[in-house]
């Protein structure tokens, strides 16, 4: 008499399960990792490369063709150049096909001529220096055309550069030329009060707005739906209308204000130092409320009724229901967007990019990327920062997924 | 705090801080439609508010004869609102407006509140109410006004916006040539081309990202599989990479691949933005449904690929109406990626169009036109299936 054994382990039906679950996500992990770890990985690498704007097209060198002189002195004359003024060229060596009616005399001493056929080894090419080979022809024919019909076939080139993407060059300089000087720790000090405040002040705004709404009446929906509007429009066209709005010379909000009596000179709300930080912070919670907003309307209305009924036998007074009862039940969902919403933040590109460009003390840690990697031509700096943007990333999402698994539902 | 619950001094309170509300409101406004002086007068609207508070306290009929008198006295130069060269037409409507506003205002506010001591209830209650209507009008105004400057400038010419921009009146007499900003937008650069970019852009966006999505979701969703947590972790994880890190490689890999200004690069790029989404909503969603159901199916001798097919898919439309808005409107709205690959007009997107329009060579009229040609098509997609629009973003887009 055997004992019935539970199955233990996976079964064929688990593993069948297991991978069809595999093949079904196969596609997204592909594309996924194609197009964000593979640039991940990339951000690294050249975070400790000297690389610049330029360097992205690999040196090579450059040749032109041309047939010279008459009679005696007819020629085939190759021009060399490196194309780069930095890094020299190793192995460079020449091919090309003699066309039809020239016939080789005399070549130049580097070159092994193969019937029509001519392979020349011109060794190295220094930074930006130039080459010359010559090679004597006759011509049985016009040299005009012959020259044409030279020139139209252009010889290959080969040779080795070291590609500064590919090599195994590193250095630190990146990272020590971004941590000099005062200049980020202005930048992180930005990024910090842009992202606490924007956050905070989104979140403060969304709440007053859901309390607002938190009941049922004729054009509610109209009016969540106008609240939403910020958020839904397109960032460049409400940013392009912030700035003409606050245009210093021309703009309605400094008319309004100079009309009202609240300023003598017009303000440039964008340009100055302390007040461009607060302008963009002000845009970043406008833009951003209606999503908190959203969030704890949901949540509100998910509070049971009967909880504010019992509260009302016991007397409690408006504010003392809101704060003894709404407010711990909203606590949760007020952590988890307070994180999100923070990290978000902190990874905001485009807003202060289309406001102020990052001038005016408005340059936080993503606009410093776009800044070293274009402006200043730095891929690696940029890189760098990136690198640094992403250690803060990851930092911030160790605390999040803490919160978010005491919080699940989100 | 005891000492303020009383009825007189609540009133006047309250009667002060809305009278103030409704005097920045109507002077806001009248010089917006107008472009007329009218100006708030602060202290003025504390005193005189003040006091239609309290005569609220003693019924309806005084407090409407105080806040016509308060209203009133507006232009002839003591009243909240001052309006002194302002049209008589627009002076009168701003009198009426602001009067109104007192009255509903105060009216509302301050019901059923005595004139002795008050209970704590009813000092709270009319506080709550007080804030309610500061609140719509404070939000109603921050969430209008960007909008309107934004369409209003677009109609206007240049040599109007310099000469008072506050005055967005328009000049109905035009006619069809308050529209030629639009007209030259369309016409002379492009516009019309870089709307119909970015809408086929967006549906295919749309259309590869469910693609991908769907089957991943369900994965996660219904599947067992050795490292399901993790991979659900890691969407989220994936989801917070800022795209500007990803920028930089991106460039740098598509000027080695030449896919730098062409549409194929921006469709191969814009999916895997919104995969992550995608997949995090859907999967939730598929999570919710019974799965009885598609065991029932698959009893009946489907496969899971039918399973999903003729159950799942069909039960879960509204989750991808949802997700396919969301998505659609990140591609319409994005702005960094078109930004840095497309260099050729031919080939921009709108946003990209539009950040084209941003020199001092091409007047603003026309930039804040192409601002409302692309704000457009979104918020009337948006205010049509709102329903949609609003689950799909409580869903899954803490994004931004």
């Amino acid at each position: 008499m055997t004992h019935a054994v539970p199955p233990r382990g996976r079964g064929p039906l688990a593993a069948r399960e297991a991978r069809l679950a595999w093949g079904l996500l196969l596609p997204t992990i592909a594309i996924v990792s194609a197009v964000v770890i593979l640039p991940l990985i990339a951000i690294f690498w050249i975070s400790f490369k000297p690389i610049g704007l330029a360097d992205l097209r690999p040196p090579a060198p450059v040749v032109r063709e041309n047939l010279r002189g008459d009679g005696e002195d007819l020629r085939l004359q190759y021009r060399l150049r490196n194309s780069s003024q930095d890094i020299a060229i190793t192995g460079v060596t020449l091919s090309d096909t003699l066309p039809e009616g020239l016939t080789l005399r005399d070549a130049d001493d580097r070159c092994t001529v193969d019937g029509a056929d001519i392979f020349c080894d011109l060794g190295d090419l220094d930074a930006g220096g130039r080459d010359e080979i010559e090679l004597f022809v006759t011509a049985e024919g016009d040299t005009g055309p012959l020259g044409d019909l030279a020139e139209s076939s252009p010889p290959r080139l080969t040779g080795d550069a070291p590609n500064i993407l590919t090599n195994l060059d590193f250095t630190l300089e990146n990272f020590t030329r971004i941590f000099d000087g005062s200049e980020f720790w202005g930048v992180l000090g930005v990024t910090l009060f842009y992202t606490v405040f924007g956050t905070l002040g989104a979140l403060l705004v969304g709440l007053f707005a859901a309390l607002l709404l938190d009941r049922s009446f004729r054009g509610q929906g109209i009016l969540r739906g106008l609240y939403l509007f910020p958020y839904v429009a397109p960032v460049i066209a409400v940013a392009f209308t912030w700035i003409i709005l606050f245009d210093p010379f021309s703009g309605s909000a400094n008319a309004l204000l100079l009309q009202m009596g609240v300023t003598r000179n017009a303000i440039n709300f964008f340009g100055d130092r302390p007040l461009a930080l607060v302008m963009v912070t002000v845009f970043e919670i406008w833009r951003y409320f209606p999503l908190s907003f959203l969030f704890i309307l949901a949540r509100m209305q998910s509070i049971p009724e009967d909880m504010y009924e019992a509260a009302d036998m016991d007397g409690a007074s408006p504010f003392q229901k809101f704060w003894y009862l709404s407010l711990p039940q909203l606590l949760g969902i007020l952590s988890v967007l307070f994180l999100l919403r923070f990290i978000w933040t902190f990874n905001k590109f485009d807003d202060i990019f289309l406001l102020t460009g990052g001038n005016a003390g408005t340059r936080t840690l993503t606009v410093n990327v776009y800044e070293q990697a274009f402006a200043v031509s730095n891929i690696g700096a940029g890189a760098a920062v990136a690198v640094v943007i992403f250690a803060c990333l990851l930092l911030f999402s160790v605390f999040f997924f803490k919160v978010i698994s005491r919080e699940e539902g989100l | 705090m005891k000492r303020l619950y009383h009825g007189h001094i609540t009133a006047a309170l309250i009667g002060a801080l809305w009278t103030l509300t409704a005097a920045v409101t109507v002077a806001v406004a009248m010089s917006f439609v107008t472009g007329d002086a009218f100006r708030p007068a602060g202290l003025v609207s504390l005193v005189l508010g003040a006091l239609a508070g309290i005569a609220a306290l003693y019924g309806r009929l005084p407090l409407a004869a105080a806040s016509l008198v308060v209203a009133a006295l507006g232009p002839v130069g003591i009243g909240p609102v001052l309006s002194q060269g302002a049209g008589t037409v627009a002076q009168a409507v701003a009198v009426l407006a602001l009067a109104a506003a007192i009255a509903l205002g105060l009216g509302g506010m301050l019901r059923g509140l005595g004139t002795g001591a008050l209970t704590r209830h009813e000092f709270e209650d009319a506080v709550i109410r007080f804030l309610t209507g500061f609140g719509y009008v404070f939000f109603t105004a921050i969430v209008f006004i960007p909008f309107y400057v934004m369409v209003m400038t677009s109609l206007k010419n240049q040599q109007q916006l310099v000469q008072n921009p506050l005055d967005f009146s328009l000049d109905l007499s035009q006619g069809w040539h308050l529209f030629d900003s639009y007209v030259e937008l369309l016409t002379r650069f492009n516009f019309g081309s870089y709307l119909w970019t970015s809408f086929y852009i967006s549906v295919l966006t749309v259309l590869l990202t469910l693609a991908f999505s769907i089957p991943g979701a369900y994965a996660v969703a219904r599947l067992r599989f050795r490292g399901a947590a993790v991979f659900s972790r890691s969407i989220l994880l994936i989801y917070m990479v800022p795209m500007i890190v990803l920028a930089l490689p991106i460039y740098i890999g598509y000027s080695m691949l030449g896919l730098r200004n062409s549409i194929l690069g921006i469709v191969l790029i814009y999916p895997v933005t919104t995969i992550p989404v995608a997949l995090y909503m859907l999967q939730g969603y598929f999570r919710g449904l019974p799965a009885e159901v598609e065991e029932a199916g698959l009893m009946d001798g489907l496969s899971r690929l039918q399973v999903i097919w003729k159950i799942t898919l069909p039960l879960s439309l509204p989750a991808l109406a949802s997700v396919s808005l969301y998505v659609f409107m990140i591609a319409w709205n994005e702005f960094l990626l078109a930004f840095m690959l497309l260099d050729d007009p031919s080939k921009f997107t709108l946003t990209r169009g539009i950040a084209s329009l941003n020199s001092s060579e091409i007047p603003r009229q026309h930039l804040m036109a192409g601002a409302v040609i692309a704000t457009v098509p979104i918020m009337v997609l948006f205010l049509g299936l709102e329903r949609f629009m609003t689950r799909g973003l409580t869903a899954g887009s803490v994004k931004g």
